[in-house]
C-alpha cells in the first residue's frame, strides 16, 4: 500500500526541479502513516481523554471524574504510585550518576567500561515479569539472600520476605532498573566535562571540592534533574513488575486501571479506567515537559563541544 | 590523571555497591533454578532447566512473540522509515508535527494505550480475527519515539537531498530513491531502531497480558504460578540470550543508539 502511494506520487513527477517539491500531492505520502497512527495511537489517546468525561453509556458527564477524584482508594493508590516513583527516581538517579562517574574515572573504552555499558543497556530494560522472579529468587521464600539470612541473621528483616510484597519491595525492585537507565542517560553529559576545566581550576589554585562545587555540579545539574525526571516517568508508568509481584489490585494506579478495565468479579468499569488514565497522563506530561526544559539546558553545553 | 587514595576508595565503594545490587539477583536466579526439588533430591541439579523443554505453552508463545516482532519490523521498514524519509525530503513543513507525533507515546504510558485501544481490539477480535497484527500495531506505536530518534539522527547525517536529486536526474523513480538509495545509506539507523523494537516486543507484558494475548512474558508469568524454579530458569535463559545477542552486535554502533535513545 505504501509503495503504491509512492508510485502514485512519483508518476506526477513529470516536470523535475523545485516546482515538484512544492506540489501538494506530496502530502499524500504521509497518508498511510497518518491513518495507521490514527488507529493505533491517536484514537486510543482521544478515547481516553474524551472518555474521562463520559459515563459508561457514552453520555457527557463528570460524575466518574469527581467520583474517582474523591475516592479514597484511588487517592491512596495515586499517593503510593507517586511515592514509589519519587523515591526510586531519587535513589536511581543518585546511584546511577555515581556509578557513571565511577565508570568515567576508569580507562575510557576499557573492559570495565564496555561491560558496564552493555550490561546497563540490558538491565535498564529488565523490568517486569523476569525482574520479579529475580527478586523472588533473592529475597523471597527460600531465596538466596533470605536463606543466608535465616542462617546467620535470623532476627533481621531479611529473614522474612513480607517486606518484599509492599512499597519497600517495589522501591527496591524498581531501583534495580532505574540505576542502569540513569547510567545511560547521565554518562554522555559526564563525558562532556572537559578535562581542561579541571586543569584550569587546578592551575588557578582551586581545590577539588571547589572544582565540583563551582564547575562540576552546576554543569551536571540539568542533566541530573532531567535524568531523575525520566526515571520518575519510567517508574510511574511501570505496570508489569508490580502486577506480577503484588496481588492487591488497588495498590498502585496502573494496577487499579487494569482492574477497572478487566475486573471479572466486580464487572469492568471502563469509564473509571479512563479517568485514572487521564490523571496518569497529566502527571507524565508535566514531568516530560520539565524534562524537555532540562534537555534544552543540557544541549547548550553539548553544542559547545 | 593521578587519583588520590580517597577518590579510589570512594570509586570502588560505589562500584561494589551497585555491582552487588545488580548482580546478586542475577546470581540468585541461577542459585534458585538449580535448587533441589522436594525430599528425594539432593544437592544442585539442572532439573528446572531440563523442564524448560517440557513447557508446552512456551514454544508457541515464543513463536507468537517472534512473529509479532517480525510484523513490527516490517512496519518499521515499509511504513515508518519511508514516511520519515518522505517528510525529511519533501515536506519540511511537516517535520515538527511529525516529530511531535512520534514523541507522543513517551507521554502515554502503555497501560493508558491499552485502555484506549481495548474497545477497538475487542471489536477486531470479534469481527475480524485475533491475530498478532493488532498487537504489532500497538507495539510499533510504542517504540515510535526510539525508532524516530535513531532514524532522524541517521537522516541528518546524510545529505539525502543531493542523493535523491542525483538519483531522480538519472531517472530513478521515487520508490527506488527511497528503498534503493536512501534506505541503504541509513542502514545503521534502521538496524539500531529495529534492535530496540525486538527487545521491547520480546519483553512486553502489560499490553499483551491485559488484552489476553499469550506472548512470551505472559507465559513466563503463567509458568511461575505452577513452578517458580522453572520460571526463574526461563527468565535467566532469556536474559543470557539477550546479553549474547548484544555481544554479537558491534559495540560502537550499539553504544551510540543506547545513549541516543533516552534523549527524547
Amino acid at each position: 500500500m505504501t509503495q503504491l502511494q509512492y508510485k502514485g506520487t512519483g508518476s506526477a513527477n513529470g516536470g523535475t526541479g523545485s516546482r515538484y517539491w512544492k506540489d501538494k500531492t506530496g502530502y499524500l505520502g504521509v497518508l498511510p502513516f497518518l491513518l495507521f497512527s490514527g488507529v493505533f495511537l491517536l484514537y486510543p489517546t482521544w478515547n481516553v481523554v474524551s472518555g474521562a468525561f463520559k459515563d459508561n453509556y457514552g453520555k457527557f458527564s463528570t460524575a466518574t471524574l469527581s467520583e474517582v477524584f474523591n475516592s479514597s482508594i484511588a487517592r491512596h493508590a495515586f499517593a503510593n504510585s507517586l511515592e514509589i516513583s519519587v523515591k526510586t527516581a531519587i535513589f536511581g538517579a543518585i546511584l546511577g550518576s555515581l556509578f557513571a562517574w565511577a565508570m568515567s574515572m576508569g580507562k575510557p573504552g576499557g573492559v570495565f567500561y564496555k561491560i558496564s555499558v552493555a550490561l546497563s543497556s540490558v538491565l535498564a530494560q529488565f523490568g517486569g515479569v523476569m525482574l520479579t522472579f529475580a527478586f523472588l529468587a533473592t529475597f523471597g521464600f527460600n531465596g538466596f539472600v533470605s536463606t543466608l539470612a535465616v542462617k546467620y541473621l535470623p532476627n533481621s528483616f531479611l529473614a522474612e520476605s513480607a517486606w518484599l510484597y509492599g512499597k519497600t519491595g517495589l522501591t527496591v525492585l524498581y531501583t534495580f532498573f532505574q540505576i542502569p537507565l540513569m547510567v545511560l542517560v547521565f554518562l554522555p553529559t559526564l563525558e562532556n566535562l572537559k578535562p581542561q576545566w579541571r586543569e584550569a581550576s587546578d592551575a588557578l589554585g582551586g581545590k577539588a571540592y571547589e572544582y565540583w562545587l563551582r564547575i562540576g555540579i552546576p554543569v551536571l545539574t540539568p542533566s541530573f534533574v532531567g535524568g531523575a525526571l525520566l526515571l520518575f516517568v519510567n517508574s510511574f508508568s511501570a505496570y508489569a513488575t508490580a502486577a506480577t509481584l503484588i496481588s492487591l489490585s488497588d495498590f498502585l494506579t496502573p494496577l487499579e486501571i487494569a482492574t477497572a478495565l478487566t475486573s471479572e468479579t466486580g464487572g469492568s468499569n471502563p469509564a473509571e479506567a479512563k479517568v485514572l488514565s487521564l490523571f496518569m497522563v497529566i502527571v507524565v506530561v508535566i514531568a516530560m515537559a520539565l524534562y524537555a526544559l532540562m534537555r534544552k539546558r543540557v544541549s547548550k553545553w553539548e553544542q559547545e563541544r | 590523571m593521578k587519583q588520590s587514595i580517597w577518590v579510589r576508595l570512594w570509586r570502588w565503594t560505589i562500584i561494589s555497591f551497585v555491582a552487588a545490587y545488580l548482580l546478586v539477583p542475577l546470581y540468585a536466579m541461577f542459585d534458585f533454578s538449580t535448587k533441589s526439588f522436594g525430599l528425594g533430591d539432593k544437592g544442585r541439579n539442572f532439573r528446572a532447566w531440563k523442564m524448560i523443554t517440557e513447557q508446552t505453552d512456551l514454544w508457541p508463545a515464543i513463536t507468537r512473540s517472534v512473529i509479532t516482532a517480525a510484523i513490527v519490523m516490517a512496519l518499521i521498514i515499509f511504513l515508518i522509515v519511508p514516511t520519515a524519509i518522505w517528510v525529511h525530503l519533501k515536506l519540511p513543513a511537516l517535520r515538527r508535527p511529525f516529530e511531535l507525533l512520534c514523541l507522543l507515546p513517551l507521554a502515554i504510558p502503555a497501560i493508558v494505550i491499552v485502555v484506549g485501544i481495548a474497545p477497538l481490539y475487542r471489536w477486531i477480535s470479534i469481527n475480524i480475527s485475533e491475530s498478532p497484527i493488532t498487537l504489532a500495531g500497538v507495539y510499533s506505536m510504542l517504540i515510535l519515539p526510539y525508532t524516530y530518534r535513531s532514524l532522524s539522527a541517521a537522516l541528518d547525517a546524510v545529505d539525502i537531498h543531493t542523493l535523491s536529486e542525483a538519483a531522480t536526474t538519472l531517472g530513478a523513480s521515487i520508490s527506488r530513491v527511497i528503498f534503493g538509495i536512501i534506505m541503504p545509506t541509513i542502514k545503521t539507523g534502521i538496524i539500531n531502531g529495529s534492535f530496540i523494537a525486538i527487545a521491547l516486543v520480546l519483553g512486553e507484558y502489560t499490553i499483551s497480558n491485559i488484552l489476553n494475548f499469550k506472548t512470551f512474558q505472559v507465559v513466563i508469568a503463567q509458568i511461575g504460578r505452577n513452578s517458580g524454579t522453572v520460571a526463574v530458569a526461563v527468565s535467566l535463559a532469556s536474559l543470557l540470550f539477550v546479553i549474547l545477542l548484544l555481544l554479537i552486535i558491534p559495540t560502537k554502533k550499539r553504544q551510540g543508539t543506547v545513549l541516543d535513545v533516552d534523549i527524547a
